[in-house]
């Protein structure tokens, strides 16, 4: 965020031109480039050395979640957007958490159900 | 943060913070300040897409949990046989990392847009279009590879029958998805080429004055197919 701000800076003071849109440095898409690929990298690796359980499960999510956030911070600009869109397009994504929620409760019912009616002899 | 943006966020009447959502969302006509209307489009599009992807993922999460089979295991699925030996997921690895490469590619074709430089935009909107076609490429290889071996939507050899039909519904989603931008980077591609964004030539299906903004508007989309995969690599090959 310093670096955003200091380039609001200096494109303020470059005043004259009427530049359109969203301009930043070069050197900031390349910075988050690299790091998309390190993350993949990583998260190759995750399922190469057959990581299990928790510990598989937490490096994946966390490397999606960085994945995801530097896509849509830089890539797509909305660390530079004004809040009241940021607001109005990232928090309704929030609500699938809620379905994740019901749908796990709904398929271990599920699962028990099954288990418990066609699982014998399994 | 655009230059004019600057100025109209450092005017007295332009407000920060919650204060300034608020402000922003009660304010007549337009509530998303600094965005052409064709980027606030494009993003509620994409948040609408983001339910249907959404949806997908959750069914495929549900009837994966429910089941009583073997879940196929997608690291010896998609392994590839490479100098005598099996390498798990590598397929699907390179796959992401051309993904990745042609996100990097559209983000610098924006700020080249931006900086009216019609050459290297059309260039890098191009070369984002071959890498997006490399993709689709080696996912109708690996469509090919599994109908070979027996997965059909309804069953495979190796466990749960809902392997194939989720497999087939959220990678040939994706895979429409990432057509599409391809189909839609080379149309804009060629109205930067031709200097359409420069002389405002009018566009021939909405007849709106052409800006530069529609590379932005494209890269949006673009990042977002991007953005979706991430997901689906996660969730589908890494589980």
């Amino acid at each position: 965020m310093a670096h955003a701000e200091t380039h609001q800076a200096a494109g303020h003071h470059a005043s004259g031109q009427h530049a359109q849109g969203q301009q930043h440095p070069i050197g900031i898409y390349l910075w988050i480039w690299g790091m998309l690929f390190v993350l993949s990298f990583f998260s190759y690796l995750v399922d190469y050395f057959h990581l299990h359980g928790m510990l598989r499960w937490s490096l994946i999510l966390l490397f999606m979640i960085l994945k995801a956030g530097l896509i849509v911070a830089v890539f797509m600009h909305m660390a530079w957007e004004r809040l009241a869109l940021i607001y109005a397009i990232l928090v309704p994504p929030v609500l699938l958490l809620v379905f994740v929620a019901l749908m796990t409760l709904e398929s271990d019912y599920t699962f028990l159900t099954r288990e418990t009616f066609f699982g014998i002899g399994n | 943060m655009s230059h004019s943006a600057i100025a109209e966020n450092n005017a007295p009447h332009v407000r920060h913070g919650w204060s300034g959502v608020v402000h922003d969302w009660s304010t007549d006509q337009k509530a998303f300040k600094n965005v052409p209307w064709g980027k606030a489009m494009m993003w509620i599009f994409l948040l609408s897409d983001t339910f249907i992807f959404g949806c997908f993922l959750l069914s495929y999460m549900t009837v994966r949990m429910s089941t009583l089979d073997q879940w196929p295991n997608p690291s010896k699925v998609f392994a590839l046989h490479i100098g005598g030996q099996d390498v798990p997921l590598i397929l699907i690895a390179i796959m992401t990392f051309v993904l990745i490469s042609s996100s990097g590619t559209m983000a610098l074709a924006v700020k080249y847009g931006y900086q009216k430089d019609r050459v290297k935009t059309a260039i890098l909107m191009l070369l984002t279009a071959v890498l997006g076609a490399t993709f689709v490429g080696m996912q109708a290889f690996e469509w090919t590879k599994l109908i070979m071996e027996g997965v059909r939507p309804w069953g495979n050899p190796w466990g749960a029958p809902q392997f194939g039909s989720t497999f087939f519904m959220i990678t040939g989603f994706h895979g429409t998805h990432v057509t599409i931008g391809v189909i839609f980077l080379i149309i804009m591609a060629r109205k930067v080429l031709r200097g359409d964004f420069d002389v405002e030539r009018k566009g021939f299906f909405t007849s709106r004055k052409g800006r530069y903004e529609i590379v932005e508007t494209t890269g949006l989309y673009w990042h977002f197919v991007d953005l979706v995969w991430v997901f689906i690599f996660a969730f589908f090959y890494l589980w």
